[in-house]
């Protein structure tokens, strides 16, 4: 029986048998809070780490002088990391073919030539 | 301005500026011995805000008021000359004690700077506008932290009642009233310290009855004053002694 963390990252990683499995129970440990941050409004909330915390409005406290003291920021998420689905590190193979299927990448499409002519005309003056 | 009233403003400031110090000081105690490190981060983050107040407000007496320079007014004058109140003074003791005396000025620091926002005298209506968000954040991170410990079982509860009943009559010293109270009043600088007391008693009753926690019946409470008039406890000359160390090595380096 492996141990059992709040933490999945810990879990996926699958650490092995203890001889002495270790019950946490729920509230007995504090939990891990996934920390996104978003530096302008209307922008995406990126990732930037995590906090411990007893719970989601502590976590945002933390958060906060974690990760919204230094660079601009005007919000903060804070996810519990256990309420997050993940694939499996032994499931990686799915996307393991990516590379070779090229015909799916955007790069040889050519597009500047119509932008450049599009942005050229946009700034002539109207016609009267 | 006339004379009278440039006094009782550079009254009120230097004990607005010395809370904040003193406790900032006090605070910054706990820098790598916080409970966790997240919180350690916090509450250190939030005592170089406090210093930063207190800066600020020297700050003003200097460029306003015909103040001294805020790093010498700050640690080379004597303890008796701040008017820090009691609270600020004592020790960091548990976290507990911090925890609530934390809440308690905090809060009396947003009630105090929200009434600056109508204040008529400029420099303090701008501060007051400039520091509105961080202490926003600070009543937000004490009012979370004192749901989570008084629900935290009965022990943890009891602690925070214990502090509270011990840090009570000391935050209710940092309302002290003074004789340029009604002056102050007048000139529109700000509402007085009765009206703050009762507007602050107004503003952590419901916070803590939400805690579960009783506060002391105010009517029966000797809050305890003299800070404002330079009488202090002995924790303040230590700290003083402490805080004032490397400065008084060469007061006059530049730093």
């Amino acid at each position: 029986m492996s141990n059992q963390s709040y933490d999945p990252r810990v879990n996926r990683l699958k650490l092995g048998n203890a001889d002495d499995p270790i019950k946490v129970e729920e509230g007995e440990n504090w939990n891990v809070y996934e920390v996104f941050h978003q530096e302008k409004r209307g922008a995406h909330h990126e990732h930037v780490g995590c906090v411990h915390a007893p719970d989601p409005q502590l976590a945002l406290v933390f958060a906060k002088e974690q990760f919204g003291r230094r660079k601009k920021c005007v919000n903060l998420w804070v996810v519990r990391s256990a309420d997050i689905l993940a694939f499996d590190l032994e499931d990686e193979d799915m996307f393991a073919n990516n590379l070779e299927k090229t015909y799916r990448d955007a790069s040889g499409f050519k597009v500047m030539d119509k932008i450049n002519k599009f942005k050229g005309e946009a700034v002539k003056p109207p016609k009267a | 301005m006339n004379a009278a009233l440039q006094k009782a403003i550079t009254t009120l400031i230097t004990s607005m500026a010395d809370d904040a110090l003193i406790l900032g000081h006090r605070n910054s105690e706990w820098t790598g011995l916080g409970p966790i490190m997240e919180e350690d981060i916090a509450f250190s983050s939030m005592a170089q805000d406090k210093i930063g107040h207190a800066w600020a407000l020297y700050r003003i007496l200097q460029e306003h008021l015909g103040g001294e320079d805020p790093d010498q007014f700050a640690f080379m004058r004597a303890a008796k000359d701040f008017t820090c109140c009691h609270l600020a003074e004592l020790p960091i003791g548990g976290y507990d004690f911090s925890l609530m005396r934390h809440f308690l000025f905090d809060h009396a620091e947003a009630v105090r700077y929200e009434s600056l926002q109508q204040c008529s005298f400029e420099p303090l209506q701008q501060l007051s506008k400039k520091v509105k968000g961080e202490l926003k954040y600070h009543t937000l991170h004490a009012d979370a932290w004192l749901l989570q410990l008084c629900r935290g079982g009965e022990e943890s509860r009891q602690r925070m009642q214990a502090a509270l009943d011990r840090c009570f009559p000391l935050a209710a010293g940092i309302f002290e009233p003074g004789p340029q109270d009604a002056l102050l009043a007048d000139a529109g600088i700000y509402p007085g310290e009765q009206a703050l007391y009762d507007k602050w008693l107004n503003t952590i009753y419901p916070l803590l009855v939400n805690a579960s926690l009783n506060l002391p019946d105010p009517a029966e409470v000797a809050p305890q004053y003299g800070g404002r008039y330079g009488n202090h406890t002995p924790h303040l000359q230590a700290l003083l002694q402490e805080m004032g160390e490397v400065f008084r090595l060469d007061p006059t380096a530049g730093w």
